[in-house]
């Protein structure tokens, strides 16, 4: 077994038993922290199939900006012990039942795609210029639809603010 | 010669001169503060007063390591070393002279974004489990202003990989032989240096600690070693700032013959961490709205129109030849 090899599966059964740990906690801020110890072997596992510009935005965009804004909220909800109780409560093992079911499905699908032709990591390496040159290629429209989604909820977001802001203002 | 054995040599010294330049640099900014305020600043212990590193570390040692009953214990002593191994890791892509870095990755100047971002859990985590109504609020404070001033981070290096045509900062280097990225992206270096300090948040933008409004901010409850770390943890960003800051604005390694790459190297970071200490003496801390209203509504389009510019420039230069 290379060492390659070896950081892969290394990492692989890291980002599995954190993801499972983050299903499984009932306190939200330690089921985020092993969200983001999985993201972070996701990225390490891009980088070592070849994707050492994917590995990265993963760290900076997922790790390092929306899971913030999830640790965020989770702090203006200023959670407390009673409320793990109440997650206790609600997450009974039935529950479990039927989100097993459909992971399943997927699982036989996996099982089988990997039986049939032997896929070994591959060998290229992506360059950030490689994807960049895709993106605004052909893939432009994509990248101008994602555009005008993000502007528009910012601009969402200002005209909500700004009406509170006002509003705030005129009560005084 | 760049076998492994040099490697693990490189990696040990980085290590250990980083930390080291750390913990004198504590004292090393009071003293540097004391002559800029006409005083003296701590020169008792030794010579110079250095020994006041020494004793500053014993000091932190030897306290007692209270974890607060209320807290969330797990994330509480989970925290500080967030900071300290992003901030360390950070410097696996410096490159400190010809040959002298830990890894030149061709996405460098990114892999320095990730690890800065992910410093952000430190202050956050902090805040969080310290169950502190002070220390809460500094963790707010420090997401919403780390998390947007990486932004702008981010946009205002994208000229200089724009001029270099690479992320890796070896190229970087060696595409300021001519000229230093510094006049050519003279708006993306401010805004570099802006957010640069607003990330490592020093004074003056230190909101997430200000004493006088929120006692100590995320470190209200650390003691000991652990508020130790985020100290170090602080000064370690400073100096990697700095050394990023020499390498994609200053030229790096670049200077004139008669000095070794590395002194040129060193030279350079410890005049831009003298400029950090300078705006610690010179600069009042602004409010926090004040603070989020420079980011958005200065540096954003800052950054925007010289990105702008400096992309138009290289289209037009390429369409005359």
């Amino acid at each position: 077994m290379t060492i390659e090899l070896f950081l892969f599966y290394m990492a692989a059964t890291v980002a599995l038993v954190s993801t499972i740990l983050a299903l499984t906690r009932y306190n939200a801020t330690h089921a985020l922290i092993y969200l983001i110890i999985s993201l972070l072997a996701s990225a390490i596992i891009f980088y070592l199939v070849g994707a050492p510009f994917a590995a990265v935005l993963e760290v900076v965009i997922y790790a390092g900006a929306i899971m913030v804004l999830f640790v965020f909220v989770v702090m203006m909800l200023n959670l407390g012990s009673s409320e793990d109780d109440q997650e206790h409560q609600w997450l009974k093992p039935g529950m479990w039942l039927f989100p097993a079911l459909l992971c399943l499905i997927l699982f036989l699908e996996m099982v089988y795609v990997l039986s049939v032709p032997p896929h070994a990591l591959s060998g290229v390496v992506i360059t950030p210029k490689e994807v960049g040159i895709k993106l605004y290629g052909p893939y432009i429209l994509a990248v101008e639809i994602a555009a005008m989604l993000l502007l528009a909820g910012l601009i969402g977001a200002y005209h909500l603010g700004r009406r509170y802001l006002v509003d705030a203002r005129k009560q005084r | 010669m760049r076998d492994e054995l040099f490697i693990y040599v490189i990696i040990f010294s980085t290590l250990f001169g980083t930390i080291t330049y750390a913990a004198v640099l504590v004292w090393f900014e009071r003293r540097l503060l004391g002559f800029w305020q006409d005083r003296h600043g701590p020169n008792r212990v030794g010579p110079f007063g250095i020994g006041l590193a020494f004793a500053d570390i014993l000091k932190l040692l030897s306290k007692e390591d209270w974890v607060p009953p209320f807290s969330d214990k797990f994330i509480f002593i989970f925290a500080p070393t967030t900071v300290m191994i992003a901030m360390l890791m950070g410097f696996a892509v410096v490159p400190f002279a010809p040959g002298i870095y830990i890894a030149d990755l061709n996405i460098a100047l990114l892999f320095f974004l990730g690890m800065t971002s992910l410093a952000v859990y430190s202050v956050l985590l902090g805040g969080l489990a310290s169950r502190n109504k002070y220390a809460l609020l500094g963790g707010l404070r420090s997401a919403a202003q780390m998390v947007s001033y990486e932004v702008f981070m981010g946009l205002s290096v994208m000229g200089v990989v724009m001029l270099s045509g690479s992320f890796s900062l070896v190229d970087i280097v060696n595409a300021q032989q001519d000229l230093w990225f510094v006049v050519s992206q003279f708006l993306g270096f401010f805004v570099f240096l802006i957010a640069g300090i607003a990330e490592t948040h020093r004074l003056p933008f230190d909101l997430p600690e200000a004493e006088h409004e929120l006692v100590a901010g995320f470190h209200t409850e650390y003691s000991g070693m652990k508020f130790g770390m985020f100290m170090l943890g602080e000064y370690l960003g400073v100096i990697l700032i700095s050394s990023i800051m020499t390498t994609i604005f200053f030229g790096g390694w670049l200077g004139p013959d008669f000095l070794p790459p590395i002194f040129w190297f060193a030279l350079k970071t410890f005049i831009l961490i003298c400029f950090f200490v300078l705006l610690r003496a010179a600069i009042p801390r602004p409010r926090y709205d004040q603070l989020m209203s420079l980011g958005w509504k200065v540096m954003l389009p800052l950054t925007l129109i010289n990105l702008m510019a400096t992309g138009g420039i290289l289209l037009w230069l390429e369409t005359l030849s």
